[in-house]
């Protein structure tokens, strides 16, 4: 089998540029997905039958704990690439998602904090599903700790690479620990296996924000992935090629 | 408006809420875009800096 085509499709230089042309179409329906979601979401959902105006905090707190969740699984998929066929790119994929990734845990924490404190009572409890997303924020920061404590980039990539799949491991148990557990958190609404146990004016937004999300996380890991292209190639003869 | 922004009570969690998210949706594209314009000027010095030593060899 000829494999030409797939060194040239992960070759630094060809993954620069499509990159740089691949952004404004994720960023463009990113942005309007979100304010759209935004507007539908704070004024034309209806109030729940439980929560009140309360329950709008869902469309900033389940956004976020996506990303967070989706972000590390592309992490690890790209580090377990990179580790397994040596490939480049894909270590450079992993290290630019590792920034993003606790920055969106930290907002499923805080908003899940402004949400739980009105509808249980308190900021924090050390309940499994909030202790196991609070291990997702340390190991998205043991990744980048580890990478910035090794000065040889080949063995940064390699031991921060081990470190993001074992810890996949997390990943199952934010996803099913209010199932295994006796968990405060509420359970899924959208993602299970039956329908969605939410009308259709109120999981519209909602599905808007998880699609608006999932595109802007795509737009901001490629403009960081060309920094860290850009940072690797040392002597590169391309380099000149792409800063014209 | 006013009934709006007081949220039937809950203001004080659910705009702080989407404060922080949209504060965090500003700052990714603030530090990836700052990134990715401070890699370039790296590698251009860089190769500012190959170039003379080509010369001078």
């Amino acid at each position: 089998m000829n494999w030409t085509w797939f060194h040239r499709l992960a070759s630094p230089p060809h993954i620069y540029g499509i990159a740089g042309t691949l952004t404004p179409w994720f960023a463009w329906p990113a942005g309007m997905l979100i304010v759209t979601a935004l507007y539908a979401g704070l004024v034309l959902a209806p109030p729940d039958y439980q929560q009140g105006e309360g329950f709008r905090i869902i469309y900033v707190h389940a956004p976020s704990a996506w990303l967070s969740v989706m972000v590390y699984g592309v992490m690890a998929t790209a580090a377990a690439v990179g580790l397994i066929w040596r490939m480049k790119v894909a270590h450079a994929v992993a290290a630019s998602c590792a920034g993003i990734g606790a920055w969106f845990t930290v907002v499923s924490l805080i908003t899940g904090m402004l949400w739980g404190k009105p509808m249980w009572g308190t900021y924090w409890v050390w309940d499994p599903r909030l202790t196991a997303q609070l291990i997702l924020l340390f190991l998205f920061f043991g990744y980048m700790g580890l990478r910035a404590g090794i000065d040889d980039l080949g063995r940064a990539d390699r031991a921060s690479a081990v470190l993001a799949i074992i810890g996949v491991i997390n990943i199952p148990i934010i996803r099913y620990s209010v199932e295994w557990w006796n968990s405060i958190h509420q359970a899924p609404s959208v993602m299970k296996m039956d329908r969605p146990s939410m009308p259709m004016d109120m999981l519209l937004p909602l599905l808007m924000m998880l699609l608006g999300f999932t595109l802007y996380f795509a737009a901001v890991l490629l403009v960081r992935l060309r920094a860290e292209i850009l940072r690797r190639e040392r002597s590169a003869g391309w380099l000149k090629e792409a800063l014209r | 408006m006013s009934e709006f922004l007081a949220m039937d009570g809950y203001a004080m969690f659910l705009w702080p809420a989407y404060a922080v998210t949209l504060l965090a949706l500003v700052a990714n594209i603030v530090i990836a875009r700052r990134a990715h314009a401070a890699a370039r000027l790296e590698a251009r010095r860089r190769l500012a800096i190959e170039e003379e030593e080509s010369q001078q060899s």
